[in-house]
This record gives C-alpha cells, structure tokens and sequence, in this order.
C-alpha cells in the first residue's frame, strides 16, 4: 500500500509528465489558452491515462513480455513479442479512447458536450502512449502499482495544463517583447514552472 | 503521378520550397508548434540528439509518401487508425534498427524512439499534406519538415553539450586552460527546464528578423 502510494506522489509531482518529460507538450501549449478549456482537456487526460495504463500493464505482462506466453503453454515460454508493444499499445489506446467516448456520451451527456471534441484528440497525446511506454520500462510489480502511476502522471498533468493557462489568462495584460507574445513566452514560463517543480526531486519517498 | 513527372522536373522550384520552406518560415517546432514532445527530452547531448533527427526525418518521408500513396482508398471516417498503423509500423522498423546498430543510444532514448509515433509532426503534416497531395511532392514535404525538426534538435543539442557538459559528440573542446582559469560547466544546461528556455529564445530570435511572424 505504501509503495503504491509513493508511486502516485513521485509521478504527479517528481516525475511531471510536461516538466520532467515534455510529454503531451504540442495540446499543453496549443489547448491552454482560457483555464476552463484546459481543465476539460485535463479531466480527459486523468480519465483516459488511468484506464489505458493498467490494460497496457496486463497486455504486457501476459501477451508481450519475453515469457510471458507460458500461460498458454509451456512452449511458448521463450517467445518475445515485445518489438510489438508500440503497434499494440497505439492500437488500444485508439480503441478505448473510442470506447471511453462512446460511453461517456450514453451515460454523461454533460460531460461529454464539457469535454467536446478533446476526447478523440487524446488517442494521439504524447502523454497517453508516454505513459504506457514508461510503464514497460520501468517494470511495476502489479496492477496496482501501474494504476496508481497512469492516475498520478494524469493528476500532474491536469496540474501543470492549469496552471499555465491561469498564467496566460494572466499575462494577456502584461507588456510583453511583441516578438516572444504567445508561443515565446509559454516556452519560458514552462521552463521557469519546470525549474520551481526540481525542487521535488530532493523527496525522498 | 507518371503525369506529374512529365509535367515538372523532380526538383522544380515548387518542389524545392517544400524543403526549404520548413527551415526556416514554417519550421514545424517554432511556428507551426508541432512535435515538441519527444524534441526536447532528447537534447542534453548532440549524438542522441542527431539520431532522433534521423529517424524522425525517415518516418515523416515515408509515411508521408506511404499516406500520399493511398490517398484516395483511405475512408475518411477511420484515417486516424490506419495513418496510426502505418507510423507505428515505420516506428517499430527504425526502433529495431537503432537497437542493432547503435544500441547506447537507444538505451538513452529509451522510451522517446516509440513516441515518435504521436509526434505532431507526423499527424500534423499527414492531415495538411499528405492527404491532399500526390507522394512525389508528399515525400519532399516530410523530408523538409523532418529537416526542420532536426534542424532545431541539432541546435538545441549543441548548445546543450557545449556549455553543459563543456564538450560536442563526447569529446570535450572547451580547453583545460579555461577550467584552470576558474570556468565550469553550466550543469543547469543539461536539466530539461533548459531546453525550454532554448527554445524560446530561438522563437524570440526568429521572430524579431521575421516580425510577420509575431502573434497578436
């Protein structure tokens, strides 16, 4: 319990998904220009990292690994597919992202007009397959484990696309150099938001 | 597209703008804003850098050229998928590669190699171009956005190493002498903050000799 806690801190705020990796950097910059939209766009992200990374998790662990066929039969022990996982693991994503809209539309309509035409946008976030690619590199022990990271990088996620857009909400007013307003600037102040976020990595968990 | 070769020299002007535009007027990362994701993780060093430059630039010219190919059979409604196919597949060819002949840095890239198949740049430039067009320019037109993208990849890594790790390609330049005098290398230069200030500061010098380009 205590490690899956752990894992959960270290990915929203030690490991940051924008800050530590640059991941889903190109809907980071392009999305969050009002706070509200951002928040819609980061709920999905929450939403669809959490699902994607444990069934990614079981795909690896009983389909891809090297071994991991030895359940069928004792001769499939030997076989690696695992050159395979990027094509698998797109083709899951797409599927539940699919399957996640379609769901949320039968059964929240409200959050399905909020989150709009974000939900299909995802399959191809940096951050979604990120997040299943650094699960296989980093080997969690359980499903639990693989849970709490896809919920805890999605949380930092949502964190960091906010907190930008609180910011350019902010700095419309400000007397920018015409030449760095908009993307210019945005880069910066990630990088000023990614050096106040270093200071994490002193925790020890 | 036999028609087209008639019609037009392989390299005419128009086709050698398709190159030479996402350079410098419509470079993919600091205009179009597309593909920054896997650009920067990469960038602490030149070599890692230049790697990911080259198989960017070979998946976005072939699955620029394979889309352009099969334009015209692709239903509309499930194009994400199969374009989603066709790149992972690419990706999966040129991640085998680079674990049989470069494996160090393919262990550094670790899990950046596989993101380049939701790279921006690659949907972003199959939807405005490829779709659209014949493969022979297609392919031009990935070959020039990948450039682009390495382009400022290179940049970045460069700077990086130089002042980071006070060396280019692993080998250090910056001369004993220097140290000696009281000089150190700037450690911040390898952290990721860094390259995002890079970065902006390459768009704020971009811009200001291009004032067409600024927002707002």
């Amino acid at each position: 319990m205590q490690e899956i806690f752990n894992i959960f801190v270290k990915s929203i705020f030690v490991d940051n998904m924008v800050f530590a990796y640059f991941l889903g950097m190109c809907s980071y910059l392009a999305v969050s220009k009002t706070v509200q939209t951002s928040a819609g766009l980061g709920i999905a992200v929450v939403f669809v990292l959490a699902i994607t990374v444990p069934v990614d998790y079981l795909l690896n662990e009983y389909v891809l690994k090297p071994g991991a066929l030895s359940w069928l039969d004792a001769g499939f022990a030997d076989v690696d597919l695992s050159f395979l996982s990027f094509i698998l693991f797109i083709a899951i994503i797409a599927s539940l992202v699919q399957l996640v809209e379609m769901v949320i539309e039968k059964f929240s309509p409200a959050l399905y007009t909020s989150l709009g035409i974000f939900l299909p946008l995802i399959a191809v976030n940096c951050a979604i397959l990120g997040g299943s690619l650094f699960m296989q590199e980093r080997d969690y022990l359980n499903v639990g484990q693989a849970t709490a990271f896809g919920l805890g990088s999605g949380i930092g996620w949502f964190l960091a696309i906010v907190a930008i857009a609180a910011i350019r909400e902010k700095i419309r007013y400000s007397k920018v150099p015409a030449p760095l307003r908009g993307l210019g600037i945005a880069f910066i102040i990630t990088g000023l938001m990614g050096i106040a976020f270093m200071s994490f990595l002193g925790i020890k968990l | 597209m036999s028609t087209k070769h008639e019609k037009e020299p392989l390299f005419s002007a128009r086709n050698r703008k398709l190159i030479s535009n996402p350079l410098g007027m419509e470079n993919p990362i600091t205009v179009q804003v597309l593909g920054i994701c896997s650009a920067l993780a990469v960038t602490a060093k030149l070599k890692p850098a230049f790697v990911m430059a080259v198989s960017v630039i070979v998946v976005t010219m072939f699955s620029n050229l394979i889309i352009s190919a099969m334009r015209n059979s692709i239903p509309p409604r499930i194009r994400i998928i199969v374009q989603l196919v066709v790149i992972a597949s690419l990706v999966i060819v040129v991640d085998q590669v680079l674990k049989a002949y470069v494996y160090d840095v393919s262990r550094q890239l670790s899990v950046f190699v596989g993101l380049i198949i939701t790279n921006c740049i690659l949907m972003g430039r199959l939807e405005a171009f490829a779709m659209s067009n014949k493969p022979w320019p297609s392919f031009l037109d990935g070959l020039g956005n990948g450039l682009g993208y390495g382009l400022i990849l290179i940049i970045l890594g460069f700077t990086r190493e130089l002042f980071g790790s006070g060396a280019i390609w692993g080998y250090s330049i910056v001369p004993q002498a220097l140290f000696d005098f009281g000089y150190k290398n700037n450690g911040f230069f390898i952290l990721p903050p860094m390259a995002l200030i890079i970065v902006g500061i390459i768009i704020w010098i971009q811009r200001s000799r291009n004032p067409e380009l600024v927002e707002d």
